[in-house]
């Protein structure tokens, strides 16, 4: 029993990484329409950011934290303007085919100057060492990640759900011709939402380089897992994301208590199942 | 119209008796690196690999005495299919004579057999299977810088002599991570320990937290990790979150590459026990030629052991392609006259390859340096024992290879 209560709050941890991911790609998609393939080299490039920052600048976690997400969500806004822009109202195929090209060019620029195997980055001493909770030795750093991706995750739903900017951007996605009309630039709304879409790949990025290695493929191996989360939540819904990335984040623990050999599949099996029973995800509306 | 018929016919078979003639003993060589080129085991392999190949071709002086020896590389991406398919498009397509390298068992494996159907040369240096000299050996394999078997026993051994007696392993779930697990238990069941759980895990996990609560509950005085590069550089650095090893439980890096306590860091790396044949700091001969590998390396990192055995294994090779006067193209053939050939090259040292393919040199226990104690980007390393090349491999007399049994 302890040892599940374990494996349950360990679910967790990787929960969180999921759910912010599956956010990012759910901002983007439900607002800009773009499945964005690139969103895990994203991710890998804000653990790079908080690794040069460190080593080359001295500068440490708690600053990466706010600056690895501006400086590659800056650069998603370029991909955005340069790019992604154009494929606006074509169907959604392109936009996927671009964003996986430029994931794989990502990716491959950084593997053919940092290797494979990565980089190490360790935790900052303020979030060092551990506390025994009696069911098992909960390391305080995974503590925080849990905390704070689920602020983070809360304050995304918040920001678009309940505010008069979420608003816009909503009814800018509904009818862009009419809130254009209301003297709004929509066309900007959406580079910065991609923008903020990036910024939370780059931020799970910066969280997670402490626990994983700083490698080119740390995305790639992800995101894979995190679109089976979006499409079992329901493309474009916040909340359906968060909440899937979460619990699927503990039904893939709980597998690796059981039958750990299937740990990297019951996600899919899942996905199957839902498609199969409801085509929309979970909390997806029908289009 | 007879005429022609029987022109054509004499036409055809002068050609087939000049291409036969073309094709017997000549002297050019192809020969092609497979390995991950792009994945967890790129660093340790992978375009090092390639490297260590060419400068086994510039070294050798073949060229300078008539030879013409090609180098091609593949990426079989760590997928059995994959490498199968490059390994027959070489042999069938670009008349491929050796195939070097390939990282990864059960990719190993499956070439291992395509080589032998082809009769071609499969000089096995990234593998770690005792499998490929025991009951999958092959008249055209020689398996040159480590396996499973040694593994197993220098470190498995000594930690068990250190008192040791538990254990729990921490298994990628393929050939490779089956086979170490395997050979492990028996070291440790033999030297009076016990194996007390274990758990598989998906090859190119990123997240082992799961795993190591169980290694933790286990209370096993020893986690064994039986796999390799990304795996076992994750799972380390995440024990270390865990409080494991301060917690009292030993790790067992089974397999550790220079390039994984690079990637964990010596901070987190440091303490840990392993076993190696060669690293780049041993002595003057290593250091020379590390250096020169390391000039021409993208990151400049000195080679590993997988690198190095390329090389070294390629040099072998040119060494009996020489003593033959020319290649036979007859993947058999070379390699027996391998066999006949003492190893001695100045990365492994001397040694012999054996029958079944095995080839022994003196392999290495190791521990990581400190923080404190490196003087340098790639210092990691101090030696503390060596276990001499006729005890550290499989003895033939256990070898369960069809080859001995004639």
């Amino acid at each position: 029993m302890q040892a599940l209560y374990a494996q349950l709050l360990v679910g967790l941890i990787n929960g969180s990484f999921y759910a912010l991911l599956s956010l990012g790609l759910a901002v983007i998609f439900g607002m800009l329409n773009i499945i964005n393939f690139a969103h895990g080299a994203l991710y890998m490039m804000g653990a790079f950011v908080a690794y040069f920052l460190l080593n080359l600048g001295g500068i440490n976690y708690w600053w990466a934290l706010i600056i690895a997400p501006v400086v590659v969500g800056i650069f998603g806004m370029i991909l955005e303007r340069t790019m992604l822009q154009w494929l606006a109202g074509l169907d959604h195929l392109y936009g996927l085919l671009l964003t996986f090209g430029i994931a794989l060019i990502v990716q491959g620029v950084f593997q053919n100057y940092f290797g494979s195997s990565g980089l190490p980055y360790s935790i900052p001493d303020q979030l060092k060492g551990g506390v025994n909770l009696g069911f098992m030795f909960l390391p305080i750093y995974r503590g925080w990640v849990v905390v704070f991706s689920l602020v983070v995750c809360l304050a995304t739903w918040f920001l678009i759900e309940k505010t008069q900017l979420g608003a816009y951007l909503r009814a800018a996605t509904e009818n862009p011709t009419l809130v254009r009309a209301f003297g709004i630039n929509v066309p900007r709304m959406i580079t910065l939402t991609y923008g903020l879409g990036v910024g939370l790949a780059a931020l799970a990025g910066v969280l997670s380089a402490p626990i994983n290695q700083v490698r080119p493929l740390m995305g790639a191996d992800l995101i894979i897992v995190v679109f089976a989360v979006v499409v079992i939540g329901g493309m474009g819904s916040i909340m359906g994301s968060i909440i899937t990335g979460f619990a699927l984040g503990v039904i893939e623990g709980l597998t690796k208590y059981f039958y750990p050999e299937a740990s990297n599949t019951v996600v899919f099996v899942l996905m199957v199942v839902v498609l199969l029973v409801k085509p929309t995800g979970l909390t997806g509306r029908a289009a | 119209m007879k005429n022609t018929i029987s022109a054509l016919l004499l036409g055809t078979a002068i050609a087939l008796s000049v291409a036969s003639i073309a094709s017997a003993d000549d002297k050019v060589v192809k020969i092609g690196v497979l390995s991950d080129q792009s994945g967890l085991y790129a660093d340790l392999a992978g375009p090092g690999s390639t490297l260590a190949a060419q400068m086994a071709i510039e070294d050798s002086g073949l060229k300078a005495k008539g030879w013409t020896i090609d180098l091609i590389s593949g990426d079989h991406q760590n997928k059995p299919d994959i490498g199968t398919t490059i390994a027959r498009q070489w042999f069938d397509v670009d008349k491929v004579d050796t195939v070097v390298d390939v990282p990864n068992s059960g990719v190993a494996l499956a070439v291992n057999n395509v080589v032998k159907e082809k009769n071609g040369v499969y000089i096995n240096s990234g593998a770690a299977t005792s499998d490929l000299t025991n009951a999958q050996c092959s008249p055209n394999t020689v398996h040159w810088t480590y396996d499973t078997y040694m593994l197993a026993h220098a470190t498995g051994q000594a930690l068990v002599k250190a008192g040791g007696d538990t254990w729990f392993f921490l298994t990628a779930d393929y050939a490779f991570g089956a086979a170490l697990e395997r050979d492990t238990t028996a070291v440790v069941t033999a030297n009076g320990g016990k194996v007390v759980g274990g758990v598989k895990h998906p090859l190119n996990t990123a997240d082992f937290s799961s795993f190591l609560l169980q290694a933790q509950a286990s209370k096993a005085k020893i986690i064994g990790l039986a796999n390799a590069g990304g795996d076992t550089t994750n799972s380390i650095k995440q024990a270390a979150e865990f409080g494991i090893v301060k917690g009292g439980q030993k790790l067992a890096a089974l397999l550790l590459f220079l390039t994984d306590v690079k990637a964990i860091g010596l901070e987190t790396a440091q303490g840990l026990n392993f076993t190696e044949t060669f690293y780049w700091d041993l002595n003057d001969n290593t250091r020379a030629f590390s250096k020169r590998f390391s000039a021409r390396m993208k990151n400049s990192a000195p080679p590993t052991m997988v690198q190095a055995g390329v090389y070294a294994g390629l040099m072998h090779y040119f060494k009996a392609l020489e003593a033959l006067g020319g290649n036979p193209h007859d993947g058999a053939k070379v390699v027996a006259k391998m066999k006949t050939i003492p190893t001695d090259d100045p990365l492994f040292g001397k040694g012999e390859v054996e029958a079944n393919g095995r080839v022994t040199h003196d392999a290495y226990l190791f521990e990581v340096k400190k923080p404190s104690e490196s003087k340098g980007p790639w210092d990691f390393y101090t030696l503390v024992g060596t276990v001499p090349g006729n005890q550290a491999f499989t003895p033939l007399d256990k070898s369960t290879c069809a080859l001995l049994k004639k």
